[in-house]
């Protein structure tokens, strides 16, 4: 029996979920979901927004409990209550926001809550010894009494997982590490976690960055709309046949689908409206160019975390650009904010509507016309009965079903506050409008309705960005369609290139094809 | 702890500054005031805010507030007084009202802790509470005869009197709480980010519920050297009490908004108070109102010193450069 020193597949897995269920009001984020972890290897957790990975890893580090099934760690059951008992365990998470003290010294948030203590008092000189032999093991050197918010993300980073190992983890749980690092710091942690790997730990790896995942992974476990697809080897699953996973298209039917072609070419009789050239913000989106003209519907395809809703930001003045420059009607323009962007007609409908668009205990009424206020300014207020005729006008255009008004936002349907939001943008009248998953959430004849309304609108000539996790969406309503991937544009395809192989060719491709 | 020059030192630099330039100056101007009596003095005097002030520098590096103290002193100071009127003897006495005041803080911990409500809210009730306690316990000043309290307000060592003895030592211990005890730490991290201090596994309830509670013991035991400086009770003891003690550890360099700061620093931030209001005292012509202005203009002084501060770490290339991190910090918007 000398197992122990032996890493084979055949030994007893170190992690066992089995048929792990959680449920949240109105949702199943995990159901019935199984996934095995084994020591010494690197096991990607794969899927698309809602798909489950976070809630699977929360259930796993104590930060939430689960509902049902079996969490089976090194042959015994578990179920912590906290990160601090799931620590205890072994298991070990480091965030994608670094979730460290940052005003206290590096050696310290190291060995906060675990402080060696001599005499009863703690012994400062231990942990500062410790820290920096902890950091160098992970090759990092750093003078650990200076207080952590002196040093640089990729620093922070490695300062949580010298915490995570230094509680003696035999799970480390890595939850979109590399988010906020530049390729040779990701270099540096990848070198780091094959060594870590190779001591037989167990790491858990979640990235939205396709190269980074295949670099790094012996294993993928893939989960879409909290059920588990499937676990694949790396090295034996294609990247178009993961993709296909992770959005829920069946591959050999995806091929054999007759090019589903998109909205005819908008002619080029139109000037250009929108021309951005080498626009870019670190950490954000990589320099990319970008046309839209008058009356054309331009689709952002990609993968979660590809980088489509920060190009959003990027154009509406959200975040600003570092680099590049844009153009309106021929004319150089700076946006500096999303108020610049609005007195430029932009409307920019967001991701997020509850958190981001929708004021939930206004009125339909106060919902809809508060852009049009916002740009006339709060002096010129306008009247009551305009805003009445006004909204009245709009809830008839866009069908919102709403008894009246007045009614507070928040009791109408998903599909009606985004008809609300959509209206509050139109009523500003704009020539560009940005809709960032327009789509989500909402029923599918709501879903009709907006597409058909996205089609009205740029007939009559606007300009419209459309994002869509479906991709099905993209290709049915795009007279022109911009592929991201890892935050970059990887390619534009036009008219009768548009179809879903494509656009999955295009994200699946290798940074280095 | 190595001591390193950090810009989380420089307000605990300004604040020492500051209380040498009044300190000297005033010794210049004033004959008689640089004496060992007007030291001790100064401690003597300003030994009750300084247990309330230190209570409220450990709330305060929590990132919470303690709006309950000055009515708990008051409280306190009329709730021991009666006992002993009852023939209580002056120990059990003290024993009982350290016990109630501890036990109140660690009460409203708890509920901070268990309903989120916001601390500010909370130790509102609080003090409205304690200062009606106070009342129902007394509405008249109740004098205190008793052959101890008359030992312990002679008893001096050489000449430090009793009150400055035990302030010196819980400064003493309250630093060594704050930096040589996981306690301490925890609310160090607590204060920079709770939610971080959540997920590396920090006992946060515990830590929270045990600062209210130390506040609450510290609040009482400033009314109980209430009750030994004037040998009396009073329910009106301590009336606003906790705004001087909020300005000393503000004056004293902690961040209002929690994380950063040291109890040396409301040492300071307490003889600072002390020393203007010694210093109208030897003016004599002045209105006491000056000593009020004086704290109002320093406590503005030292908020926008500590602004600058935080924008200056923000902006320089040392700073925050994650945006994680800046949401982390707690930053008030003016």
């Amino acid at each position: 029996m000398n197992s122990a020193s032996v890493i084979s597949t055949d030994e007893a897995p170190l992690l066992a979920v089995r048929g792990v269920t959680k449920i949240f009001p109105g949702v199943r984020a995990l159901d019935g979901v199984d996934f095995t972890l084994r020591r010494g290897e690197i096991h990607a957790l794969m899927g698309e927004n809602g798909a489950g990975k976070s809630t699977l890893i929360k259930v796993l580090t104590g930060a939430d409990r689960r509902d049902g099934g079996e969490i089976l760690f090194d042959g015994c059951s578990i179920d912590p209550r906290s990160p601090a008992e799931a620590q205890r365990l072994g298991i070990s998470t480091v965030y994608q926001e670094v979730n460290l003290i940052p005003f206290l010294s590096v050696a310290e948030n190291i060995y906060l809550g675990r402080q060696p203590m001599k005499f009863g008092r703690i012994d400062w000189k231990q942990i500062n010894l410790r820290a920096a032999a902890a950091l160098k093991h992970i090759d990092v050197e750093v003078d650990v009494a200076r207080p952590l918010n002196s040093y640089s993300p990729a620093i922070q980073q490695m300062v949580s997982i010298a915490r995570a190992l230094d509680i003696r983890a035999k799970v480390l749980v890595l939850d979109e590490p590399t988010s906020s690092l530049d390729a040779n710091e990701v270099r540096h942690l990848f070198a780091v976690l094959r060594r870590l790997k190779a001591e037989g730990l167990a790491i858990i790896f979640v990235s939205h960055f396709l190269d980074q995942v295949y670099a790094i992974s012996d294993r993928f476990t893939v989960l879409r709309n909290g059920k588990l697809i499937g676990e694949y080897d790396a090295a034996k699953l294609p990247r178009l046949e993961l993709i296909a996973k992770m959005i829920g298209k069946d591959l050999k039917a995806v091929e054999e689908m007759s090019a589903r072609r998109g909205a005819e070419p908008v002619r080029t009789a139109h000037q250009p409206f929108l021309r951005v050239i080498g626009l870019g913000r670190r950490g954000s989106m990589t320099r990319f160019d970008l046309t839209i003209r008058a009356g054309e519907v331009v689709g952002l395809a990609g993968l979660l975390g590809s980088g489509r809703t920060e190009t959003a930001r990027l154009l509406f003045g959200i975040d600003r650009a570092e680099e590049g420059r844009m153009e309106i009607d021929g004319k150089l323009v700076t946006l500096t904010s999303p108020r610049g962007a609005i007195g430029r007609r932009f409307g920019f409908c967001p991701e997020d509507r509850k958190t981001q668009a929708v004021i939930p205990d206004l009125s339909v009424r106060e919902n809809i016309v508060l852009a049009l206020q916002a740009s006339k300014g709060w002096l010129r207020k306008i009247s009551t009965q305009q805003q009445q005729e006004l909204v009245e006008n709009y809830i008839k255009a866009l069908g919102i079903a709403t008894p009246d008004a007045e009614r507070p936002v928040k009791f109408l349907s998903g599909g009606n506050q985004q008809k609300a939001i959509l209206a509050r943008w139109l009523a500003s009248r704009p020539r560009f409008l940005i809709l960032d998953e327009p789509t989500r959430g909402i029923d599918v004849g709501a879903k009709v309705e907006i597409e058909k309304l996205i089609a009205r609108l740029c007939s009559e000539g606007m300009a419209i960005l459309f994002i869509s996790s479906e991709l099905e969406e993209v290709v049915r309503d795009s007279h022109r369609v911009v592929v991201l991937r890892d935050r970059k544009k990887v390619c534009e395809l036009t008219g009768g290139q548009i179809d879903l192989p494509s656009i999955m060719q295009a994200i699946a491709a290798r940074a280095d094809e | 702890m190595k001591f390193r020059l950090s810009r989380t030192h420089i307000p605990l630099l300004a604040t020492s500054a500051v209380f040498a330039l009044f300190y000297t100056g005033a010794s210049f101007r004033y004959d008689g005031f640089f004496s060992w009596t007007v030291f001790v003095n100064l401690l003597h005097d300003n030994a009750f805010l300084g247990f309330v002030a230190i209570g409220m520098t450990f709330v305060i590096l929590a990132g919470g507030i303690d709006l309950s103290v000055g009515a708990v002193v008051g409280f306190t100071s009329t709730f021991v007084a009666r006992l002993i009127a009852h023939q209580l003897h002056p120990l059990p006495a003290i024993l009982i009202a350290l016990v109630i005041g501890t036990g109140f803080g660690a009460g409203m911990g708890a509920l901070i802790r268990f309903t989120a409500l916001p601390p500010f809210l909370v130790t509102l009730a609080g003090m409205f509470f304690m200062r009606g306690l106070g009342f129902a316990v007394s509405l008249e000043t109740i004098p205190i005869k008793h052959p101890f309290y008359e030992a312990i307000s002679e008893f001096s060592l050489r000449v430090f009197p009793v009150t400055a003895i035990l302030f010196l030592s819980v400064v003493g211990a309250a630093i060594y709480l704050a930096h040589y005890t996981r306690f301490g730490r925890a609310i160090y991290a607590i204060g920079g980010s709770e939610p971080s201090a959540a997920l590396m596994g920090l006992p946060v309830s515990r830590t929270k519920i045990g600062l209210y509670a130390l506040s609450g013991l510290c609040a009482a035991l400033g009314g109980v050297t209430y009750t030994f400086y004037t040998s009396s009770g009073n329910a009106l003891a301590g009336t606003m009490l906790e705004l001087d003690a909020i300005a000393a550890v503000v004056i004293g360099g902690t961040l209002l908004s929690g994380g950063v700061g040291y109890v040396f620093g409301t040492l300071i931030g307490v003889l600072i108070l002390g020393v203007i209001q010694t210093i109208i005292t030897f003016q004599g012509t002045w209105n006491s109102w000056w000593t009020k202005i004086a704290i109002g203009v320093l406590l503005l002084a030292f908020i926008l010193l500590q602004r600058f501060l935080q924008s200056s770490a923000g902006r320089g290339g040392s700073g925050v450069a994650n945006p994680a991190m800046a949401r982390n910090m707690p930053v008030i918007r003016p």
